[in-house]
């Protein structure tokens, strides 16, 4: 996975520290429940050298023209906020001091958009339909999860921008669950990681 | 901001005369060479001074567009101008009758009425199936083609059900006509595509009896009576309207949007079919309700909640009407008898499904022997009693004898104006034309092999 990511980076994406990167690289990160200490306390002694500078050297935020990249709330990233209401969202937004926010954290796909009211409406896009995007409003895109969904719906998560044209679409991509799962139970870790990939809780 | 004046070109569109006021938006015709079709500018009047609606409803005018596929019912969205620098959207010139112009001339004759109706019905279908809904109908929004189509324009308070609602993020008032508004809509639901039904509704009322259901409310209290008053039944204003006609006007304007045609294209189907409107004690209605039941109402109303909307099925099914022609070669009773099996089946399967049981017969000139009524009423007998065992109720089940020389044509044409999902028919070589040429399904249905 991370050799993916790192091939990734060296093309020229843009990567930012999660928090099972940041609790991996031995971080203080509240919140994380014992599957989540138990898949960490897994992937650090396998991490090589290489590969912990590369996390080390990863930033919590990116910013690119008057888009803003980062993984949780932009309020407080390293407090890895979810961003799952619309006061959150807002905080964000306002936070950001930019266009559009793309973030994960949450594993739903959502698009909050800045309207006259105080806060952000939220939207929950449907895969596959364009939505534009105009510069005079400020959106956030919650991408959802490549790895692990959790709205009952196997399928990976992911978002493309259309900068020229002004629009995102949201996708879903079913990928081999089953394998990964396996996967998960060969190496020993909790049962609870592997069936939620199976059921997408 | 100024508007712009004629011979201004923006973003390379030359402008040409202006062919509309508003106060949301000016129109302009472009001139010049703009490929095959005839096009218009659309301009917000944007800037100080100006409301912030205007902006927020050419976002989701340009986006709604945007998302529709071409099609007769609604202006192409050609360009547009970005919001902030330039704001413009650059559509089909649409070239037809606005329904105010129809207006004038009401009360139109029942047959007038349907014809416009099932056009706009249509029209409404046409998007509510791309789970688009309009929200804002009102004569001066629907055009009328010289070939009869409709087509909707400003879709400016519209929602799309897989696109951000922009308009609901701005408003504390109802927004939309006043008029013609649905009790629901009023009350700030903006996901039902009965909605749209409840305003055509109105159109037609207004169109058969030259008065307005609702009256012109002017506060929001106003607006509301419309939850307990009953509109006063056009068949009391205006003497020729059929019972029919009041049937489906009022049925589109029940309170409670599950009492409702559940699409619009069912109140295209009864529009198309006058003669086949299954009739309640809505057609025979001859005045409102009475002081205490409105009081009553009124009492209720209080509390009043919008039915759930239904849920987005971009296949909302485009009414499910199946129809089983039964003017093949094959005749045989086992025949007949596996197209009862099959239709059974769909009946079935399909729930609110109507049968619609149709035959084809050669013009009137091809058989002179006979007089047209004469063998009208037979072939219909004979259609009934095709029907008889399968026990359907009377509004489940339509008869239909189509008079034509050409039998798959005659049924193209009726499975294409009435929306229909299936036809059921015999095998023959009408079959495979069909099969080749149906906007919808078609199944070929075989006796089983003697033995």
């Amino acid at each position: 996975m991370l050799e993916l990511v790192q091939a990734h980076a060296a093309r020229g994406a843009i990567v930012v520290l999660g928090n099972h990167d940041a609790a991996a690289l031995g971080r203080m990160v509240p919140g994380l429940n014992s599957q989540a200490l138990a898949a960490i306390a897994w992937t650090r002694p396998r991490l090589t050298k290489g590969q912990l500078a590369f996390l080390e050297a990863l930033p919590t935020t990116v910013r690119e023209e008057d888009r803003l990249f980062v993984h949780a709330s932009a309020a407080v990233p390293e407090r890895w906020t979810y961003v799952s209401g619309v006061r959150q969202a807002t905080m964000s937004i306002e936070a950001a001091n930019a266009a559009m926010v793309f973030c994960g954290h949450v594993h739903e796909q959502r698009l909050f958009f800045m309207g006259e009211g105080r806060f952000a409406m939220p939207f929950r896009p449907t895969p596959g339909m364009p939505i534009p995007t105009t510069g005079q409003r400020r959106w956030l895109a919650v991408v959802g999860s490549a790895g692990q969904p959790r709205d009952r719906n196997t399928a990976a998560c992911y978002a493309l921008a259309d900068l020229e044209r002004e629009r995102i679409t949201f996708y879903r991509v079913p990928y081999d669950f089953e394998s990964a799962a396996q996967k998960i139970r060969r190496a020993g870790l909790p049962e609870r990681l592997a069936r939620r990939l199976e059921r997408g809780v | 901001m100024q508007p712009p004046h004629p011979g201004a070109e923006i973003d390379g569109f030359r402008l040409g005369p202006c062919v509309h006021v508003g106060s949301m938006a000016s129109i302009y015709r472009l001139e010049g060479r703009n490929g095959a079709l005839p096009l218009v500018m659309k301009i917000p009047r944007l800037g100080a001074g100006e409301r912030s609606a205007n902006v927020v409803s050419f976002e989701q005018c340009r986006m709604v567009l945007g998302a529709l596929a071409q099609s007769v019912h609604h202006p192409t969205l050609v360009a547009y101008g970005d919001v902030e620098t330039t704001p413009y959207l650059v559509m089909e010139c649409v070239e037809g009758a606005r329904l105010d112009e129809w207006l004038k001339r009401a009360p139109l004759e029942p047959l007038e009425v349907a014809r416009i109706g099932h056009a706009l019905a249509l029209a409404l279908h046409d998007i509510h199936r791309q789970d688009v809904i309009h929200l804002d109908l009102k004569p001066t929004n629907v055009l009328v083609r010289p070939g009869g189509s409709a087509t909707l324009i400003d879709f400016g308070l519209s929602c799309h059900r897989h696109l951000p609602d922009l308009l609901a993020a701005e408003f504390h008032t109802p927004v939309g006509n006043w008029i013609y508004m649905a009790p629901e809509q009023a009350a700030g639901e903006r996901g039902d595509p009965r909605s749209d039904v409840f305003a055509l509704g109105a159109l037609l009322y207004e169109l058969a009896s030259a008065r307005r259901p609702f009256g012109s409310p002017t506060s929001v209290g106003q607006l509301r009576r419309r939850l307990y008053r009953d509109p006063v039944p056009p068949r009391a204003l205006v003497a020729g309207v059929p019972p029919w006609l009041q049937e489906v006007i009022l049925r589109c304007l029940e309170v409670d949007a599950n009492e409702r045609y559940a699409s619009a294209a069912q109140v295209a189907f009864d529009l198309a079919n006058p003669g086949q409107v299954a009739l309640s004690q809505r057609a025979e209605r001859r005045g409102s309700a009475g002081l205490l039941r409105t009081a009553v109402r009124w009492f209720r109303a209080r509390s009043y909640a919008p039915s759930p909307a239904p849920a987005p099925a971009t296949a909302i099914t485009p009414l499910p009407v199946i129809v089983v022609a039964l003017s093949g070669e094959e005749t045989s009773e086992p025949f007949y008898e596996a197209l009862r099996a099959a239709t059974r089946r769909r009946i079935v399967a399909e729930g609110a499904c109507r049968i619609a049981c149709i035959t084809v017969v050669p013009g009137a000139a091809a058989l002179a022997d006979d007089t047209p009524t004469g063998r009208h009423i037979k072939q219909l007998v004979s259609l009934r009693r095709w029907a008889k065992p399968l026990v359907l109720p009377e509004e489940r089940v339509t008869y239909h004898v189509l008079e034509s020389d050409e039998p798959v044509a005659a049924l193209l044409d009726y499975a294409t104006v009435n929306e229909v999902q299936e036809i059921l028919l015999g095998p023959g070589k009408d079959a495979a034309a069909l099969v080749a040429r149906a906007p919808c399904s078609v199944s070929v249905v075989r006796a089983p092999p003697p033995g």
